[in-house]
């Protein structure tokens, strides 16, 4: 009897509990008007931005021993915590594997993805995400022991083994490249970065293949690190960025802007330590860039500040790319990464 | 599902897969659909859990056996492998056996062959490989063997039965499974030679063996590592089993003539099995679902193959992981329902 009794009142708990949250959602959509965001709401109430990283590539996301991340993509998400909550240290990083990511992001488990992600058509449009933008122009290569006598991907014959990671386009890439040129090859695919490279380093495979600036930071951890190296030739074309859920226009035009306003500082030369400076500037473009003058952040609900606040905290992306990138010895020339008005191809629209 | 913009069906299954699997039980590249890849995944699981199942039980019994073994030496270094290899973390044991001792095996140019023309190395264990002609009907007269087998054995029984005589079953059964595939290489054309694994060099230090059979490194290490920690718990089973048969029976067995050899297979065995096979099948069904960790070294399983590569190249997570687990759920419910039949077959039959 008393059983039954407990089993009544716990159904019945179940019930309202299901009943309550349905309103909640009802409630929550009725309220959605133009210019609110959930995704922001959300952030603001928990006070800190859900950001999805590398579980480990340095110069991109990496954590060191005391656990701060450092990273081009780590900025992107300190750049956006800047803007929305104020304080760029307001994050919490997600490290995810190559498979878990997209998962990650659409369920909910982290807002933004930054994690040296190549923007594809399938991705964009397929998977419920939206790309906003690209933080670093990279592409595929290979890394071989410099006593191979493997100079050039020409040198590759029948039988060559490659190791990489699943989950990427790196996989599909290789088997474009290899096809292409008729060669047969056998992939060893593995879950994590870490593996790829002890394996690699093993002496398990000939070759090492995935994005170009991700070969120059894992090289770094491999236990001879001057005995490697990268050839020259790029097989294919990665443009990495953050990336965003589908259908909160208000939270993806945050991240693409934060994205936007780093490079564009870069291009005004506007960095962390003038940007206060900036303000009586004679410029209006720079002006605007740093709240000075019109009112860029009303359209996406924040403050004048907001770009002022990712210039001065996390800096413009000339910085950042040297504090992670170039600094770091990982790779000292920009390349493709620089200014359009550098002879880079980094061109962002207008903030104004 | 739909305010996430996720959207949800198993059309993509048709659709081409565009990734290459390291290594494959049927054809296939990347221009086949993703059912295939799935299908490659599926088979190299299967493969990985029966040859651990097989490896896991003929040491598991060995071992459990040897627990109980007068000797001293054996049964102490039998205890100790059992409480060795059963107390760490499977995962651990799986590193260890492909990064650890992958790093202490030989490249391709610096192995040594082993018995003329076996070769372990980095990149895998090389063995000459049988090339037939006419195999099929080399595998007939085997099927064929075994029918005439099981016949032989029936027959045997009905003669024990009905008058009592023993004739040498295993004698006989041994022997017509070897005369009669023989008899088809002299009468039908089968045969066979072999092919010897040849070293090739890719580049100036970059060496593979080509031909014969190449069983990669992966497969290797992780048989090794589900069959040496699951044949612990087999081994505990088999002891368990043996154990629980009282003394009596033995002593009782001795006492109407039978010899040693025959009370273990006449009086001990068969109910020690019943007692060891419920909990074998247990450890069985573990080894299978273990073998997923298979994805942490790039043995292409079907975690790695399906539930990794294509998920992120489809970002069908609800679809594929709902496949896999209904997969494993499958398997896992095949061996259940093998073992229970052969557990209700070796059961006692109350009269």
């Amino acid at each position: 009897m008393f059983k039954n009794i407990k089993k009544i009142l716990s159904l019945l708990a179940v019930a309202s509990l299901v009943f309550v949250y349905s309103c909640d959602q009802m409630a929550g959509k009725k309220n959605q008007k133009k210019g609110a965001s959930k995704t922001v709401d959300a952030t603001k109430k928990s006070g800190f931005v859900k950001c999805g990283v590398s579980q480990g590539l340095p110069g991109f996301s990496n954590a060191d021993a005391s656990g701060n991340w450092t990273g081009v993509d780590v900025d992107i998400c300190r750049a956006v915590a800047a803007a929305v909550l104020g304080d760029a240290d307001k994050v919490k990083y997600t490290p995810l594997s190559a498979k878990e990511r997209f998962t990650a992001l659409t369920s909910g488990e982290i807002d933004v993805l930054s994690r040296n992600t190549t923007w594809t058509l399938s991705r964009d449009a397929d998977i419920g995400l939206t790309f906003v933008g690209v933080n670093f122009y990279d592409g595929q290569g290979f890394m071989v022991r410099k006593n191979s006598g493997i100079n050039t991907v020409d040198d590759f014959q029948n039988g060559i083994s490659a190791c990489t990671n699943i989950g990427t386009t790196t996989e599909l890439n290789m088997r474009d490249f290899f096809n292409s040129r008729n060669i047969s090859y056998e992939p060893v695919a593995f879950e994590k970065a870490d593996e790829v490279v002890a394996a690699y380093d093993a002496g398990r495979c000939d070759t090492y293949t995935t994005d170009k600036s991700g070969l120059a930071a894992q090289r770094t951890k491999m236990s001879n690190p001057d005995e490697h190296m990268v050839l020259p030739e790029t097989i294919s074309k990665e443009p990495l960025g953050p990336v965003v859920r589908q259908g909160d226009s208000v939270w993806e035009d945050i991240v693409r802007w934060s994205l936007n306003v780093m490079i564009e500082a870069e291009e005004y030369g506007i960095d962390s330590q003038n940007a206060d400076m900036m303000k009586s500037s004679d410029n209006p473009a720079i002006k605007r860039l740093v709240g000075s003058e019109g009112e860029l952040g009303a359209a996406f609900g924040l403050d004048n500040e907001w770009s002022l606040r990712i210039i001065k905290q996390v800096g413009n992306y000339g910085e950042s790319y040297k504090r992670n990138i170039a600094d770091t010895g990982i790779l000292p020339d920009r390349g493709p990464n620089e200014l359009w008005t550098k002879g880079g191809i980094l061109y962002v629209p207008p903030a104004r | 599902m739909a305010t996430r913009g996720i959207d949800f069906g198993y059309g993509f299954l048709t659709q081409e897969s565009s990734f290459d699997v390291q290594f494959s039980l049927i054809e296939y590249s990347g221009s086949d659909s993703y059912a295939r890849a799935y299908l490659v995944g599926l088979l190299n699981t299967l493969l990985v859990s029966i040859l651990g199942i097989i490896f896991c039980t003929i040491l598991g019994v060995i071992v459990g056996i040897a627990r109980l073994s007068p000797n001293y030496l054996i049964r102490t270094t039998a205890a100790w492998y059992v409480e060795f290899f059963r107390n760490i973390p499977l995962l651990l044991q799986i590193f260890f056996w492909y990064y650890a001792a992958l790093r202490a095996l030989p490249l391709p140019q610096e192995a040594d062959p082993m018995l003329g023309s076996f070769y372990l190395t980095i990149k895998g264990f090389y063995t000459p490989s049988l090339v037939w002609i006419n195999l099929d009907i080399f595998i007939y007269s085997v099927i064929a063997a075994i029918v005439a087998i099981v016949f032989v054995r029936l027959y045997a029984k009905k003669l024990r039965e009905n008058h009592g005589k023993h004739i040498p079953v295993l004698n006989i059964s041994i022997t017509i499974l070897f005369i009669l595939p023989l008899l088809t290489f002299f009468i039908s054309g089968v045969s066979v030679t072999y092919e010897l694994p040849v070293l090739k060099q890719l580049a100036k230090t970059s060496f593979i063996f080509e031909g014969g059979l190449s069983i990669p490194p992966e497969l290797l290490s992780l048989v090794i590592a589900l069959s040496l920690y699951t044949a612990t718990f087999i081994a505990e089973c088999v002891r368990a089993g043996i154990e629980g048969i009282s003394k009596g029976q033995r002593e009782a067995a001795a006492s109407i003539g039978l010899n040693r050899k025959q009370i273990l297979n006449l009086i001990i065995m068969p109910q020690a099995l019943r007692i060891i096979i419920p909990p074998a099948t247990n450890q069985y069904l573990n080894l299978t679902k273990n073998s997923s960790l298979a994805a942490a070294i790039a043995y292409p399983d079907l975690v790695l193959v399906f539930a990794g590569t294509a998920l992120m190249q489809t970002g069908k997570a609800i679809e594929i992981v709902s496949i896999t687990m209904l997969t494993y759920l499958t398997l896992s419910l095949l061996i259940s329902l093998l073992m229970n039949w052969y557990n209700a077959r070796i059961a006692i039959v109350e009269k």
